[in-house]
């Protein structure tokens, strides 16, 4: 087995085993991305890789020393393009940033310094996050490695098919209504998206403020432990993000699941998805019983409403998130304005790709004087509402299960043309975030040779149990440990 | 302005708080400073930033609120203000729409102690500060300054309350007094710390309808103010005389020139597209916290300006000058401490001192002379060391050069002479020296003694006791 095949957990074991150096590994990394980023194209920036191998030599010095160092450390891995690293390109995937190099790391970029990661490079995206494929890149789209004529899902697309391809041995991702978990979905990996308020959101470039979270993607459910284990915590910063007493998630792993309480909202099971992904899903929960975990359908009635009132919220948000990308102090300035209203209009026509127009103007109109009541002040109601299905549910159940994705990876160019065909494949996920919940999606089968996630929601700040429970499930599920051969099409087990 | 109309005034102003940083982000406070340096991520909007709400302007906003009789609000949230312009670097200012921090004070406007006006405030609500822009017209480009970006604001908008230009200055000047004395803002109009748009429309007397309004800006001084007001008060009669229609517009007051501009209309207006600011959390605020603050709240002027008359016996025209500033109230009641005579303090404060304060152009507290200098200087007097006269200039020397007026006296030797062997034999010499006036006062007229004291006290510096040099005098002359 190749070092780059790992799972973190397992690379970071055998380094502190001193089996061997971070140097190893980061170069085994690299060597992978020198033979397969051509196909996938994950990556909008990888750092110069002598300076990648010269933290990887920190962290075997201390090592040598016989310091102590954390868990994850001396690992390489990559941060999605919209969290800020200073003095490295971070673009959002957008001709509006493309120059541009933070003076200021995020918060998340900090603490997985502080612990040690090795960052190799910046993901590709969805440009602002906006899109459910990463077709919606400025730049160029990235390939799912299943089959790399399919999309990898988005917005974290660059950051799930790294990971996928074993690239990276873990990313982080931000999930504004799915944007981790339907391309951990699509790419066969683990994606998080927390509880809103868990994660600082201190240097992620804000798509939708009260929707946004970072969440770890990774190649098992133990990876995603550890990761959150770095990243999650109070931070002064953000106003938003919640002062608690900071949890051991790994410690959650291999705890007994046995009398866990499980929901399956009939509306997340009807209408929009493809047979086999129902089908491959159900088949996963049938596992339940030998964990001893009870499952009953539940019903989620608002759940109907959640995409109309998602992007109304979250396109509200961006269009004033997104005011700022004016051409005066920093990034791309349209050449030849005429007056100031002219160099607005020509840097922001010229700088946005066209996704992030049509959001822009959506939640302009939203908040018009006029169209506020009936647009974004029912939203935030129906918002409210959504919020209620979930706490009543919560009140007798542990967990709702759903699947995370109607669909399995879909062709590309499929849908980009159809901007409502693609919002619907974010159906699933998009209620987790309006209702503030943390949610995870876990590879669960097989479906046309394609990966199909499952995904877990939990109470708010119930990561712990989530992780337990899909621990508990992944052991079962025997899906761990299937890898897409790339670039030849990949079936390596089909159950539908 | 003829009776037939009535004015209607309307002052939304802006005042910067005396926080030790800004409002969102841990920058100082500060004026001044070179361009673009007093900035952070923050401050200047960088992708990926977050406001973080400063606790002390929230303290100080509350403060004002409170000395302006509001009721403050329970439960307030942040919004989002959107437009586009160079100075807003996130392009939405964060400012309170729906839920301003407080609601529903007042003020009263009182003249020579008489109420004038109760004016009411209508509400009271924090926001940030934008940068500035610098227009080099001889390169034909323009810069901009980003320090002053998140400097905390209160915006205060009165109702259309005010019924004539000079109105509305009382008005300001009032506010700026209380601002002053909560602590809450250091209110130089020239530095932009305290700004006032207004708004202003003519009605018919008797017309309890509202007139269509124009909006006035860059109005700098209190002065400009007033004038500006007066000039658009006789813009607005001169069309509605003339069977016209006063058009709804924003405008800039031209000091200069001394007119108002049109800047916009009303179909140019923004649509700020305002919506809840969800980076940061809604302010709940119990009463507990708010009991605190008012606790913690200083006299207001009215109450001090009460206060003084009760306590010290001053009239109200007196209590009303010392307490219009509260460094120099606090100027006179430290000196009562050194020296507990709250008349003659108050007289030679309000004559002497003040005098010499204004041809400075300075505030008592600009100036090194104390409270213990004046106290100094007042004890000479009782003790005859000084006379009222040389007083005078021992306070303006003082007053310029920071030394203690007994030091002043020894170094000048500006003592008054009270020494009659001293005295004798410059009174002999003038009499010797002037022998027509002399004869004149032997002669019946004895008013012609006054130019001899005054021969003595050239003589003398003006140092000479002239009770004293009278008496001598007259003893000479009769004896």
């Amino acid at each position: 087995m190749e070092l780059f095949e790992m799972t973190a957990y397992e690379a970071a074991t055998a380094l502190q085993k001193k089996e061997v150096t971070s140097l190893d590994l980061t170069e085994s990394v690299l060597k992978r991305i020198s033979e397969v980023e051509d196909i996938i194209k994950g990556f909008i920036t990888i750092l110069d890789s002598e300076k990648v191998l010269q933290e990887a030599k920190k962290i075997d010095r201390l090592l040598a020393e016989g310091k102590e160092i954390s868990p994850l450390a001396g690992i390489p891995m990559a941060l999605k393009d919209n969290m800020c690293t200073q003095g490295v390109p971070t673009t959002c995937a957008s001709q509006i940033l493309k120059e541009y190099r933070p003076p200021y790391d995020a918060h998340v970029t900090e603490k997985l310094k502080e612990a040690g990661t090795i960052l190799v490079g910046k993901a590709n995206m969805d440009e602002f996050a906006m899109g459910s494929s990463t077709e919606n890149s400025s730049f160029y789209h990235t390939c799912n490695p299943w089959d790399t004529s399919r999309v990898p899902g988005g917005s974290s697309g660059g950051s799930a098919s790294l990971v996928a391809a074993d690239e990276i041995f873990f990313s982080l991702g931000s999930d504004t209504g799915g944007s981790v978990r339907q391309p951990a979905s699509l790419c066969g990996v683990v994606g998080l998206k927390p509880t809103y308020g868990l994660i600082s959101r201190y240097g992620l470039i804000a798509f939708a403020s009260s929707l946004d979270q970072i969440g770890p993607l990774t190649k098992d459910v133990r990876d995603c432990a550890l990761v959150l284990d770095i990243i999650a915590g109070n931070d002064p910063r953000d106003s938003t993000s919640v002062p608690r007493e900071k949890e051991k998630y790994a410690d959650y792993l291999g705890r007994e699941v046995r009398g866990f309480k499980i929901g399956l909202p009939r509306e997340y099971f009807e209408e929009g998805i493809e047979e086999p992904v129902r089908k491959v899903v159900m088949e996963a929960m049938a596992y339940c019983d030998q964990l001893g975990v009870e499952v009953e359908e539940v019903s989620m009635p608002n759940t109907l409403y959640a995409l109309p009132c998602y992007y109304l919220v979250a396109t509200a948000e961006a269009s004033s998130n997104l005011a700022r990308y004016d051409g005066i102090q920093y990034g791309f300035r349209a050449p030849e304005e005429d007056n100031l209203i002219d160099l607005y209009r020509k840097t922001r026509n010229q700088g946005f790709g066209p996704e992030v127009k049509r959001r822009i103007m959506l939640g302009t109109y939203a908040l018009s004087s006029g169209y506020y009541d009936a647009y974004y002040l029912k939203a935030l109601k129906v918002r409210t509402l959504i919020r209620r299905d979930f706490e009543k549910v919560f009140q007798n159940y542990d967990l709702i299960v759903t699947p995370t994705s109607p669909t399995t990876a879909f062709v590309r160019g499929e849908r980009i043309d159809n901007p409502l065909t693609m919002y619907l494949s974010d159906i699933f996920t998009i209620t987790a975030n309006l209702a503030g919940v943390p949610a995870i999606s876990i590879p669960c089968g097989l479906a046309g040779g394609l990966p199909v996630g499952l995904q877990v929601i939990g109470r708010p700040f119930d990561e712990g149990r989530m992780l337990q429970f899909c621990y508990a499930l992944e052991n079962v599920l025997g899906f761990k440990g299937l890898k897409p051969g790339i670039p030849a099409k990949g079936v390596l087990r089909d159950v539908s | 302005m003829s009776p037939e109309y009535e004015v209607v005034i309307g002052l939304e102003t802006h005042v910067e708080l005396l926080t030790e940083s800004k409002i969102f982000c841990s920058c100082p406070n500060r004026f001044g400073e070179a361009p673009n340096t007093n900035v952070c991520p923050v401050c200047l909007g960088l992708p990926g930033s977050l406001p973080v709400f400063n606790k002390n302007a929230l303290e100080l906003a509350l403060r004002a609120a409170l000395a302006l009789n509001c009721t403050i609000s329970s439960y307030s949230k942040f919004d989002r203000k959107n437009y586009f312009y160079p100075d807003l670097p996130k392009a939405y200012q964060i400012s309170q729409y729906d839920m301003p921090l407080a609601r529903d004070g007042y003020l009263d406007l009182v003249k020579n102690g008489c109420l004038v006006r109760k004016v009411r405030i209508e509400r009271l609500h924090l926001e940030e500060d934008a940068g500035k822009l610098l227009h080099s017209y001889e390169e034909a480009r323009s810069y901009v300054d980003y320090n002053r970006c998140g400097v905390p604001l209160v915006e205060i908008v009165t109702a259309p309350d005010l019924r004539s230009p000079e109105e509305a200055r009382l008005f300001l000047e009032l506010l700026k007094k209380i601002l002053l004395y909560t602590g809450v803002s250091d209110c130089k109009m020239e530095e932009g710390s305290l700004r006032c748009d207004a708004n202003i429309s003519l009605r018919l007397a008797g017309s309890d309808t509202l007139g269509r309004k124009v909006e006035i800006k860059n109005m700098n001084s209190f002065k400009a103010v007033q004038r500006g007001l007066e000039y658009e008060v006789s813009r607005q009669e001169e069309i509605l005389r003339a069977g016209g229609q006063v058009v709804m517009e924003t405008t800039r007051w031209n000091e200069e020139r001394g007119i108002t501009i049109e800047m916009r209309g009303k179909e140019e207006e923004h649509d700020y597209r305002y919506f809840p600011e969800p980076d940061l959390p809604p302010m709940v605020l119990n009463g507990e916290f708010i009991g605190e603050i008012r606790s913690k709240l200083p006299e207001l002027p009215v109450q001090r300006c009460f206060r003084f008359t009760e306590e010290y016996g001053l009239t109200p025209y007196q209590a009303e000058i010392i307490t219009s500033s509260k460094n120099l109230a606090d100027f006179f009641e430290e000196t009562l401490e050194h020296y507990p005579q709250p008349q003659k303090v108050s007289n030679w404060l309000i004559g002497d001192v003040l005098g010499l304060l204004n041809s400075m152009g300075k505030e008592i507290n600009q100036v090194t002379f104390t409270p213990l200098h004046f106290s100094g200087l007042l004890k000479l007097l009782d003790t005859g060391t000084l006379s009222g006269r040389l007083a005078k200039d021992v306070l303006e020397e003082s007053f310029l050069t920071g030394k203690h007026p007994e030091e002043v006296v020894q170094e000048k030797g500006l003592a008054q002479i009270s020494d009659e062997q001293k005295l004798l034999p410059v009174i002999d010499d003038v009499i010797k020296g002037n022998p027509n006036a002399v004869s004149d006062y032997s002669g019946g007229n004895k008013k012609a003694i006054a130019f001899l004291v005054g021969q003595v006290m050239q003589r003398t510096r003006g140092q000479a006791n002239p009770q004293l040099v009278t008496g001598l005098l007259k003893k000479q002359l009769e004896g």
